[in-house]
């Protein structure tokens, strides 16, 4: 359904992004798709002529992932972490990095999984350890979340255009 | 520069562009001044703040670049700058649209494993 396959972004805490997207699957299947290289080649961020060339995964607490992404004209990007916590097939948690970095330090994202019917609920969150970025993104209160800033902001550079 | 879709090399300002952005009475200020340029007194108005709380806000938007303020000794009206805001508006259009694009083409996944998934499964009685 498409309500219910809507990417809902929401910030809970000062330093947090959460995500919250249903699938139509059960969770187990969701979980495969997340850890495993082959299929996660074939889904994280493969768009717009990137491809996720380099995916290595070793799925165990104090294991390292990394993942490097590749566009024709050499193009790259690439990220690193390490894993926090691994409960198949309901959590992940792992420290993220970027090899340039676009954020000061590394932040920990929490992958969670829930299934009711058969239909998955997968909640990211992004913790971020530094406060200018927290000061920045997420400082705002639940209800002043990043939807409603992206809204501002898309109302504001709207007006902007209509200007020019 | 070409970035993927994620966000990389975010400019370096975009710090202080989001520290700048995070609070809503900034935004409304920065909503008011898109549709023209104004004065402290003015922009104090609507927000049954002082003028000097104002200022405070004024001085963030102007150190994150997204303000400027003019000469005039008297009023020095303030006015909206629109590359810090754009760029922001992008990268964090750009993240939302990376998880969205790449949850789109896991529904297709998951379709195609769960059909696997059937076609291995013993058949129930």
């Amino acid at each position: 359904m498409n309500t219910a396959a809507t990417l809902q972004v929401t910030t809970p805490s000062e330093r947090e992004i959460l995500m919250t997207r249903v699938f139509d699957a059960p969770r187990h299947l969701v979980f495969e798709a997340y850890t495993k290289p082959e299929l996660l080649k074939r889904w994280l961020g493969v768009h717009n002529g990137w491809s996720l060339d380099v995916c290595e995964i070793d799925l165990r607490v104090g294991g390292t992932y990394r993942y490097v992404w590749r566009k024709q004209g050499g193009h790259e990007m690439g990220m690193r972490g390490v894993y926090l916590e691994v409960e198949p097939p309901e959590r992940i948690v792992a420290t993220e990095a970027f090899d340039q970095s676009w954020y000061p330090g590394e932040a920990v994202g929490t992958v969670v999984l829930t299934e009711q019917d058969g239909r998955t609920t997968l909640s990211l969150s992004v913790l971020y350890e530094s406060r200018e970025i927290r000061d920045a993104v997420l400082q705002s209160p639940m209800e002043e979340g990043v939807a409603t800033g992206f809204d501002k902001l898309a109302e504001v550079v709207a007006s902007l255009e209509a200007q020019r | 520069m070409e970035t993927s879709g994620y966000g990389p090399a975010a400019p370096d300002h975009l710090d202080a562009t989001f520290a700048a952005l995070a609070d809503p009475t900034r935004r409304a200020i920065l909503a008011r001044l898109a549709l023209g340029e104004a004065s402290v007194t003015e922009l104090a108005e609507p927000f049954a703040m002082s003028q000097p709380a104002i200022s405070k806000h004024l001085k963030v938007l102007e150190r994150a670049g997204l303000i400027s303020r003019g000469r005039d000794a008297q009023r020095r009206p303030c006015r909206l700058e629109a590359t810090p805001l754009a760029q922001a508006a992008e990268w964090l259009e750009r993240y939302r649209r990376f998880w969205d694009a790449s949850f789109q083409t896991l529904d297709a996944l998951l379709d195609e494993m769960k059909t696997d998934a059937k076609k291995h499964e013993p058949t129930k009685l």
